[in-house]
């Protein structure tokens, strides 16, 4: 620390090391025009992609071709089935979330989307979870069923054989 | 119409969990009066600033560079902002080395820092926004399903990760500069460590730092005048590509290749592996190394943990990688880009002290950033470009 | 040697107290394909893309990342981010134009200011140690910058008012303000102050909004345009943020980057402050010793619509589009940030042949 000569009243004083000092911000998140219509799908118990021109499906759409940089709009519902591309077992607790370790995090390609979506696997031991395992989504009962993404618990082996998963990309461009 | 530009100062703070003996404005000040002292030059001497660092949120402050004008000796000076994320550390020089190359000043310092132990950095990290998908596994196990694909992909053996974490932590020890300095480090200490997101274990992940690094660029004219020897920026490159999208290769991310590309175009490499003599990249969890080694050209598709098992990337090896510990081993996120460009800057000027690559001429400073989706690249040079 | 640089396209979307139907991404993108529509261009026709905006603001961290998506970032581009107000965005995109190895950019800037509490947010920026924990708020530092003037017997209540009635009226020539109306002075004064000596008419209004700006390189800016705005100068200053060690009644940033961009060597006809509150634009006109035959913010300036990150690149727009319109020669963009104008960026612009 540097040397500060200090007056002969602060000689004796306790430095102030550090001051805490609390903020609390409230704002107010708008989900959008896409995530509005992806949640109001999971409300009614569907899940929504959209379809950007380039023929991608997005789920969930944010409502943006991130492609092309254009708006999605065409609506395509995807099935509430799908490929494990990989997945991580996770081990320790963090912020803000409240399950049993160890589980699965995964991510799963639901037939007829051409992007995963993160979502836990349960209902199996983790052990089990490997990539191109096949998985179904679990919804809360009907009565539960909101526009959140709470709605789908999570997700469980379906018991098909398993599908072979192509990654992307072709690799180093040289 | 591209002028030239050389690195002639570096600095950096002793990099720790909390540096609780500094403000922030003492953290930025450690590093950049040490990078004005290594460029035997004064505040006074600086035309312009240009900082760096990561979300506001891991501070508490809001455009915390504002209020650091003064600590950064900036009043009546340009100062500039950069925030592209993880990479943030290498745009950031990027973007000073640019006020160099374009004319505009002679010497620029610039800084990157983070003082993440002020707020809560796992907050921020992971904090739920209504309408987003939550992050169930937290920021580290965004990646791990990643990394479980390349392992998938290129076969390699479960050790990997393991070996280039033992080589970073051990390559620490001889940074004095280092936030880990772990003596007892062993393979079975890492083998042994707990599973944070299966594959990544706890001893293959970055910690968390305070820690700030700075350095002073200058032009052709201020290059010549120095008294040390000087880093020439022979060729930099940025690419960005999006976070979400159906062609998107996260393991080996295009954004990163066609960097690699630019950057090598620039500089004049046509073999990267026979022509750069050490690299700096961004490795936060040990198996990015083998993953970054083929993204950068120095190993096909799948054989990039080939090269960390022959030892190839060992401080000894034919082409050492994270000679500094690299991010394994310190970890202030808006810093840590610069910190690669800078230790690659050390290496060829010949100044990396107990860590120094023998005969260095030609480096490569990597920083990546958000979903393995922003690359900054530079190649630095003992010679003039 | 330096780059004759223009700007060849502008948009903006239309100012608003709050959009709560679309998000960040879907509010920017019309913009996006508005201005690149205008210099017809596509993304991939672009050399180079750089932003402006603050997590703070949208209350999430990284979160011009997401945004990123909407500009259609594929293949991989070059792209930059800062953590500024977009007048700053413009800036880097303007140096990296210097170096010759790109002809276009795309400068972007978005924010909305209506989902957290603005002023609070603001307050965040201040000395975290000594002041932030009063949580003193935009409009009372403005104030204690307003009074400053008034003890200096630099302006008064009347002046300030003046500039919030022209500012207003001028507006309602604007399609894309927030605030527009025709109400004397003598209206404007007969309310009482909310932080003494400003009155609510004398403060920024809180805005969502969005900007967007091509810049182009001297043979391809007059390829794509057909009377581009040319930068002829363009520089920036900052001064330390404690409002006790400067004179709050000057803005010595502002005339130091005015002389450095050369806006001296002539005259102006049109000139766009970014002075959110009114007292400001006092301090700003005489900063850049601009006469009275200039015309200030005919846009209605930051008193018309305070997108906070967006305000500064609009008036480098708005300047802009008056050169390509023809309806001016030569004009002064300003933009600022910090409080009480701490930074300062100055831009001249030029239509060809003046």
């Amino acid at each position: 620390m540097a040397e500060i000569a200090l007056p002969a009243s602060l000689q004796d004083v306790e430095l102030v090391r550090s001051v805490r000092t609390p903020a609390r911000l409230d704002y107010v998140y708008t989900a959008g025009a896409a995530t509005t219509r992806f949640l109001k799908g999971i409300g009614q118990g569907k899940i929504l992609g959209e379809r950007a021109p380039g023929g991608k499906v997005y789920v969930p759409s944010r409502g943006a071709d991130p492609q092309l940089g254009v708006a999605t709009s065409e609506q395509v519902e995807v099935a509430h089935v799908g490929t494990v591309t990989s997945f991580c077992i996770v081990n320790v607790a963090f912020y803000g979330q409240g399950m049993e370790i160890p589980y699965t995090s995964a991510l799963i390609l639901l037939d007829g989307a051409d992007l995963p979506i993160m979502h836990l696997i349960q209902e199996c031991p983790v052990e089990d979870v490997h990539i191109g395992m096949r998985v179904e989504a679990v919804w809360v009962d009907d009565a539960d069923l909101a526009p959140t993404l709470e709605s789908i618990r999570h997700f469980r082996p379906n018991g098909e054989p398993d599908r072979p998963v192509v990654q992307p990309g072709a690799g180093v461009t040289w | 119409m591209k002028e030239q530009v050389a690195v002639i100062g570096v600095g950096q703070t002793k990099h720790q969990a909390t540096r609780g003996d500094v403000s922030m404005a003492g953290l930025v000040r450690e590093a950049a009066t040490r990078a004005l002292a290594d460029a035997g030059m004064t505040w006074a001497d600086i035309d312009a600033v240009v900082v760096g660092k990561a979300p506001d949120f891991f501070e508490g402050v809001m455009m915390p560079e504002l209020y650091l004008a003064d600590a950064l000796g900036a009043a009546g000076k340009p100062l500039f902002r950069v925030h592209t994320a993880g990479s943030v550390g290498g745009s950031t020089a990027i973007v000073a080395a640019q006020l160099v190359q374009a004319g505009i000043h002679e010497r620029v310092l610039t800084v990157a820092f983070e003082k993440q132990s002020e707020s809560e950095a796992m907050w921020a990290l992971s904090l739920p926004i209504p309408f987003q998908p939550p992050l169930h596994a937290g920021a580290g196990g965004y990646f791990a399903p990643h990394v479980r694909s390349y392992m998938d992909r290129s076969g390699a053996p479960d050790h990997i990760g393991i070996l280039v974490a033992l080589k970073d932590r051990q390559n620490a020890l001889k940074n004095p500069y280092a936030h880990l300095h772990e003596h007892d480090i062993s393979f079975d200490s890492i083998k042994d460590s707990m599973m944070l997101w299966d594959p990544i274990r706890y001893a293959e992940t970055c910690p968390s730092s305070d820690g700030a690094c700075a350095m002073v660029l200058g032009s052709e004219a201020v290059a010549q005048r120095a008294s040390k020897p000087v880093a020439w920026v022979h060729g930099t490159a940025m690419r960005s590509e999006p976070t979400m999208s159906a062609d998107r290769d996260t393991v080996l991310p295009r954004g990163g290749s066609d960097c690699a590309a630019a950057v090598y175009a620039e500089a004049g490499i046509s073999d990267p592996r026979g022509q750069i003599d050490c690299v700096e990249m961004y490795v936060p969890f040990s198996w990015f190394e083998p993953m970054w080694l083929e993204n950068l050209g120095f190993a096909s598709s799948g054989d990039g943990w080939r090269m960390v098992e022959e030892g190839a990337t060992q401080l000894d090896g034919d082409l050492p990688v994270n000679m500094s510990g690299g991010v394994l081993s310190s970890n202030p996120i808006g810093a840590s880009g610069m910190l690669r460009f800078a230790e690659a800057a050390l290496q060829v000027r010949g100044m990396a002290g107990e860590h120094q690559v023998e005969g260095a001429r030609t480096a490569l400073g990597h920083a990546y950033g958000g979903g393995s989706q922003f690359f900054a690249m530079w190649v630095v040079g003992a010679d003039k470009r | 040697m330096v780059r004759d640089i223009a700007v060849i396209a502008v948009a903006q979307m239309p100012n608003v107290r709050a959009e709560t139907a679309l998000n960040e991404v879907e509010m920017l993108m019309p913009v996006l394909a508005e201005v690149r529509a205008r210099a017809g261009l596509t993304q991939s026709d672009i050399g180079f893309t750089c932003s402006g905006s603050t997590d703070y603001l949208s209350g999430q961290a990284f979160s011009f990342v997401s945004t990123l998506d909407g500009v259609g970032p594929w293949p991989p581009i070059q792209e930059s981010h800062v953590e500024m107000d977009g007048a700053w965005a413009l800036y880097e995109a303007w140096v990296k134009l210097q170096l010759g190895e790109i002809d276009t950019a795309l400068v972007y800037c978005y924010g909305k200011s209506a989902p957290g509490p603005l002023h609070e947010v603001l307050s965040r920026q201040l000395d975290p140690y000594h002041v932030a924990p009063l949580w003193p708020d935009a409009i009372s530092l403005a104030a204690l910058q307003a009074k400053a003037l008034i003890d200096a017997g630099k302006a008064t209540e009347a002046d300030f008012a003046a500039v919030a009635a022209r500012s207003r009226k001028s507006a309602l020539d604007n399609p894309n303000a927030q605030l527009a109306w025709d109400r004397p002075v003598a209206d404007i004064l007969a309310k009482d102050p909310i932080v003494d000596p400003l009155r609510i008419d004398d403060c920024p209004p809180i805005t969502d909004g969005a900007c967007a700006v091509i810049l182009a390189a001297e043979t391809r800016a007059r390829e794509l345009c057909s009377r581009p705005a040319w930068i002829r100068g363009i520089d920036h200053r900052i001064e330390p943020m404690a409002l006790g060690a400067r004179d709050l009644t000057v803005s010595a940033s502002t005339a130091m980057a005015a002389e450095k961009a050369g806006l001296h060597g002539g005259a102006v006809d049109v000139a766009e402050l970014h002075a959110p509150f009114s007292s400001q634009e006092l301090i700003l006109r005489d900063a850049l010793g601009l006469g009275n035959q200039v015309d200030v913010n005919p846009s209605g300036g930051a008193l018309a619509a305070n997108p906070v990150m967006v305000a500064g690149l609009t008036r480098i727009g708005e300047v802009a589009q008056r050169i390509m319109d023809g309806s001016a020669s030569r004009g002064v963009a300003h933009a600022t940030s910090g409080p009480c104008l701490q930074q300062n960026l100055v831009c001249v612009l030029e239509g060809e042949g003046e």
